[in-house]
């Protein structure tokens, strides 16, 4: 299992980690992020691939 | 001998072509070079936090850095060091101090700089709005009371505006030919950003340019286009863009607007062929509109380059091992904007739509909520929102492609 956090203070809500990685990320209704802190090591490409789409990289791989 | 290729430019879309050769299994040299001495970073905030509070220099570069993926080992960087020139047959780049590089493979991704207001007058207090460098010394000149002429009214111009208005500044704005961001949101929505702005204080000069500056030794005043004249401290230009694309002259390049690519980046030769061991990523590649059958544009927004890598690294490597191309799917544009904290999100092709209509909302009423649609023929092509949650904007996203068929390149 691989491990992410996100930056509450960076994070705009912009909603593209969602659209890259739509099982680890998503929105709610009212537009705030929700998002997996643990997931499957299958989905490292897609989160990766969400991390670099994030306007104000917000979010950060674990160790 | 190990096999080197060269990126040309070390900003975004330089920093994810490095990248993305690494993910496409590339295990030779990489080098990175770039014209800023900074690593790469992060432009959106330039125009809007980092123009209205930067912080030291070195604060400002520390919240705007990037951070290269853990999988991009192995890259030089030569920052600092400018391209002069390049000689495709020979595969080699000189740089500004008479180097001369061989490569096996080349990266083009030297960007975009702004491109001047071509009008006679001082030239001192005349800003642009591009690097960090630029940002903090804009910043300076940004005090309560200043007064402040935008020329130009895309991204970068109404951003900026809107922060000196923020900041407490005078602010006019000289629209130019069409409205603000009217080229990708159109004529609706254009004059809906123009009720913000002028509500909260910007003076918005529609369909007029710039003529002449005047001062003595600073600019003191813009002459417009109406034979108006507005007194100025300051002054940002923000008139649109032109390519880095000199470097690459005498090559037999189509170099008129960028870089001309196939679907795969593939930089496009004279034979029209693409030239072995070439791509371009970022807003310097001007590639085919697949979705939308149209011909060959530049894409000057945010997420270009991290699209444009994940194409061109993959088929350049493939290319440097007499493989062909994978198939890749055809990149479907984003781009955002915030004003005076209303966020507007466009996605898909906006500015090549023949005919608009409205999904939700109020145009008139930007920050209570609007989509509007836009269209060829029957076809929704493009979406953008604004003051809509990004729930939303994911819902219009959806639609958007839904509407197309799955583009293969």
């Amino acid at each position: 299992m691989a491990q992410i956090t996100v930056d509450r203070t960076l994070c705009d809500n912009h909603g593209q980690c969602a659209i890259a990685a739509p099982k680890v990320f998503s929105m709610n209704d009212e537009g705030i992020l929700e998002y997996a802190e643990t997931f499957d090591d299958a989905l490292l490409d897609e989160v990766e691939e969400a991390i670099d789409v994030c306007p104000v990289q917000a979010i950060f791989l674990k160790d | 001998m190990v096999q080197r290729i060269i990126v040309a430019g070390a900003s975004l879309g330089g920093l994810r072509a490095a990248e993305q050769l690494r993910v496409a299994g590339w295990t030779g040299e990489i080098l990175v070079i770039g014209e800023e001495e900074h690593p790469p970073y992060n432009r959106p905030p330039l125009s809007k936090d980092v123009l209205a509070a930067p912080g030291t220099p070195e604060e400002a570069l520390a919240k705007l850095a990037f951070r290269p993926r853990r999988s991009a080992t192995g890259i030089q960087w030569r920052l600092g060091t400018r391209i002069t020139a390049s000689n495709l047959a020979a595969r080699t780049i000189t740089l500004d101090g008479g180097e001369v590089l061989g490569f096996d493979g080349l990266v083009i991704a030297t960007g975009l700089r702004p491109a001047r207001v071509a009008a006679p007058g001082p030239q001192a207090g005349r800003h642009l709005l591009r690097s960090i460098d630029d940002a903090l010394a804009l910043h300076e000149a940004l005090r309560p009371g200043t007064r402040v002429g935008v020329i130009g009214s895309g991204f970068i111009g109404c951003e900026s505006a809107a922060t000196a208005a923020l900041l407490g500044c005078s602010v006019t704005l000289v629209e130019g030919r069409t409205g603000p961001m009217e080229r990708p949101l159109g004529r609706a929505l254009s004059a809906g950003v123009r009720d913000m702005l002028t509500q909260r204080g910007v003076d918005c000069r529609q369909a007029v340019s710039v003529v002449a500056y005047r001062g003595a030794e600073s600019c003191t005043g813009v002459e417009l286009s109406d034979g108006g004249v507005i007194d100025v401290d300051v002054v940002v230009e923000a008139v649109g863009s032109r390519a880095n694309v000199e470097w690459l002259q005498g090559n037999g390049l189509d170099l008129v607007d960028g870089v001309e690519c196939d679907s795969h980046l593939r930089v496009l030769g004279e034979d029209g062929q693409p030239v072995p061991g070439l791509v371009a990523v970022g807003d310097i590649a001007r590639y085919p509109d697949d979705r939308n059958g149209l011909p060959a544009r530049r894409v000057e927004h945010w997420a270009t380059p991290t699209d444009t890598a994940k194409i061109a690294a993959p088929a350049l490597v493939a290319g440097l091992v007499g493989r062909p191309p994978a198939e890749a799917t055809a990149p479907l544009p984003s781009f955002w904007t915030d004003i005076f904290g209303t966020r507007i999100n466009g996605v898909g092709s906006p500015a090549s739509a023949e005919e608009t209509r409205i999904l939700e909302g109020d145009p008139g009423r930007l920050h209570a909520g609007v989509a509007v649609g836009y269209y060829r023929g029957d076809t929704l092509i493009g979406v953008v929102d604004a003051g809509l949650p990004a729930s939303k904007h994911l819902h219009y996203r959806q639609l958007v492609l839904d509407a197309g068929a799955l583009v293969t390149i």
